[in-house]
């Protein structure tokens, strides 16, 4: 491999001081759950370890995980991570176009074989042999295919690559299709939410860096580190989830009084994110701390699990917004008059049964 | 003779009455507090959250059934090997084709009343075990999805076991979902039960509504037991 910078080299060389790569960090590690001790161990990654090949590709999404990310709180982790950790390819935001940026990424492809970090946002058609999303005349199912081949681990940038997002909402017309189910022999990071915080990112990329090894990760693939909790769990407004005060609508006092959104719908605590504890624009609020409930982005399927603002979602087949309550509720009453009909039939029926019996006990007891 | 004709037969032990009627109990209970926690009430006191902790309590009490719902559901599949043979895990699964015949002319004389032939089981009737396994497998169900939400809020090892339902399900949304849906299961479940041992009570006379008290049912003598 050619002799490169170091990525504190080239920090440092674009104006940052000793001081501010500390900061980085330390900071770096708190948002890692790393304890303190692990500071050191960031230090010197980045200290001695060379450029990182990476490739992050844009498929059907909407480039808001782009968007988050170079708008993380710490100038840095967009200086660092999109301008030198060589990012070879990326379409939002490569200078080249056309036969260079696809000359660049098969430079970096064949130069760097099972070395570069594949990053993926966006989810990739599967139907109609994948004709719904196309790049340089190759289909994203080929290019995703071809490219993981000699990934090192692929990262699946937010809902869309990770569990389909709203592309993969019923009826899903392009068969959009999360990266961990086209690609099955690669170590595959899923990083969900509409877009992920900024800070998540930063955090997964930095750990990739400092400990080369992909980081802990739960049943579904997501780093445990940000995606252990649920929001419900770190929530500010959780003692009044205890106390049973909820916020009835919007407009109420209850909602002046910051209750709790859990009956407007909000789904934080069926959804596992980091928002109630790194929170979103450099730490100034996430969506309940603004009065709005979670509508669970980071979750598979959250498009289909509404309405947005009931707390329990419609059934599929039953019509817009009828309930499993609603459902069971006309069970139950089907049943009642079903067992009254019965009772009723029972009684013409058995009757002479029933009389029968009656007179032989009075025989036997009569005398 | 006619006094004659009839005889006591022990059909129901102590451990079944004792699970029955604590499962009645936490199964009630669960249906409260669960229907509770999917539709709180509303509470317009204005009051601060640190002067109330109800709705924490309703969950509170929710798990603590759900655990000894759990276990005496345990208890009782053991019994089902352990216990007297009206309590044998054979009244519960339809493997002959006896029992499927069976299934059908309880249906045609109790639920449909076109075959006048009184048909009589001592302890549980083909299509009530069946029933009962149908409901056996709600439980584990319930039991499944229940502790597969708790273990995400718990460091025990005990409702880690059942965390692989959450990604198998796609996410928590899916089986709180489920979970919620099969409540109903119990509720209907329960308004059936009750409804048929009155009508059996009531057209046979042969005392199932205190069998579960008192374990005994009446049989004619020339009847085998």
């Amino acid at each position: 491999m050619e002799k490169s910078p170091t990525i504190y080299e080239q920090i440092k060389s674009s104006g940052y001081s000793r001081r501010d790569f500390l900061k980085f960090c330390a900071w770096m590690a708190a948002f890692m759950g790393i304890e303190s001790s692990g500071v050191g161990n960031i230090v010197r990654a980045m200290e001695t370890k060379h450029r990182l090949p990476v490739v992050w590709f844009h498929f059907q999404e909407c480039t808001c995980c782009s968007e988050s990310f170079i708008r993380s709180s710490h100038p840095i982790v967009a200086d660092i991570i999109l301008d030198k950790i060589s990012l070879d390819y990326t379409e939002t935001l490569q200078a080249a176009a056309g036969y260079q940026a696809e000359e660049a990424l098969h430079n970096t492809m064949k130069k760097y074989k099972g070395e570069y970090l594949m990053l993926v946002e966006g989810s990739v058609p599967t139907d109609n042999d994948g004709v719904y999303c196309c790049i340089a005349g190759k289909t994203s199912l080929d290019i995703v295919k071809e490219a993981a081949e000699g990934a090192k681990a692929i990262v699946s940038w937010g809902s869309c690559a990770s569990n389909g997002c709203i592309q993969a909402a019923n009826p899903n017309p392009t068969g959009a299709t999360p990266i961990h189910k086209i690609i099955k022999n690669k170590p595959i990071i899923n990083v969900p939410g509409c877009p992920p915080i900024g800070e998540v990112m930063a955090g997964v990329i930095v750990h990739l860096l400092t400990f080369d090894r992909i980081p802990q990760l739960d049943g579904l693939g997501r780093p445990k580190a940000f995606y252990s909790r649920r929001i419900h769990d770190t929530c500010y407004r959780r003692p009044n989830y205890d106390a049973g005060l909820f916020v009835e609508s919007f407009d109420d006092e209850s909602a002046r009084e910051g209750y709790c959104l859990y009956k407007m719908g909000c789904k934080g605590p069926v959804t596992y994110n980091a928002c109630s504890v790194t929170k979103w624009n450099n730490g100034v609020s996430y969506p309940i701390k603004s009065g709005h409930p979670c509508i669970g982005c980071s979750e598979e399927n959250f498009w289909d699990n509404g309405p947005f603002y009931q707390h329990l979602s419609s059934f599929p087949g039953f019509g817009i917004e009828t309930t499993a309550d609603d459902i069971g509720l006309a069970v139950g009453a089907a049943t009642v008059a079903g067992m009254a009909a019965h009772a009723v039939r029972a009684n013409i029926k058995k009757r002479k049964l029933i009389n029968a019996d009656i007179e032989e006990s009075k025989n036997e007891g009569g005398e | 003779m006619k006094e004659q004709k009839i005889k006591r037969v022990y059909v129901w032990e102590i451990p079944v009455r004792f699970y029955h009627w604590l499962n009645a109990l936490v199964v009630a209970t669960l249906a409260v507090t669960g229907y509770l926690i999917g539709n709180p009430f509303a509470i317009q006191s204005g009051a601060e959250a640190y002067l109330g902790y109800w709705f924490g309590t309703v969950r509170f009490i929710h798990f603590v059934a759900a655990f000894i719902f759990f276990f005496n559901f345990l208890f009782r599949v053991y019994w089902g090997f352990a216990g007297n043979k009206y309590a044998d895990w054979k009244n519960f699964i339809p493997y002959t084709k006896k029992y499927i015949k069976e299934c059908f002319d309880v249906l045609k004389l109790d639920i449909l009343h076109i075959k006048g032939k009184p048909f009589i089981s001592v302890g549980h009737n083909a299509l009530a075990g069946l029933t009962y396994f149908l409901t056996f497998l709600a439980f584990l169900f319930q039991s499944i999805t229940g502790f597969g939400m708790y273990s995400a809020m718990s460091d025990s090892f005990f409702p880690k076991l059942f965390a692989w339902i959450v990604p198998l399900m796609g996410g928590d949304f899916a089986v709180r979902q489920w979970h919620h849906l099969m409540m109903w299961f119990f509720i209907i479940f329960a308004i059936v039960h009750v409804y048929i041992v009155f009508y059996h009570d009531y057209v046979e006379g042969r005392g199932v509504l205190s069998s579960m008290a008192g374990g005994w049912k009446f049989i004619e003598k020339d009847k085998p037991d």
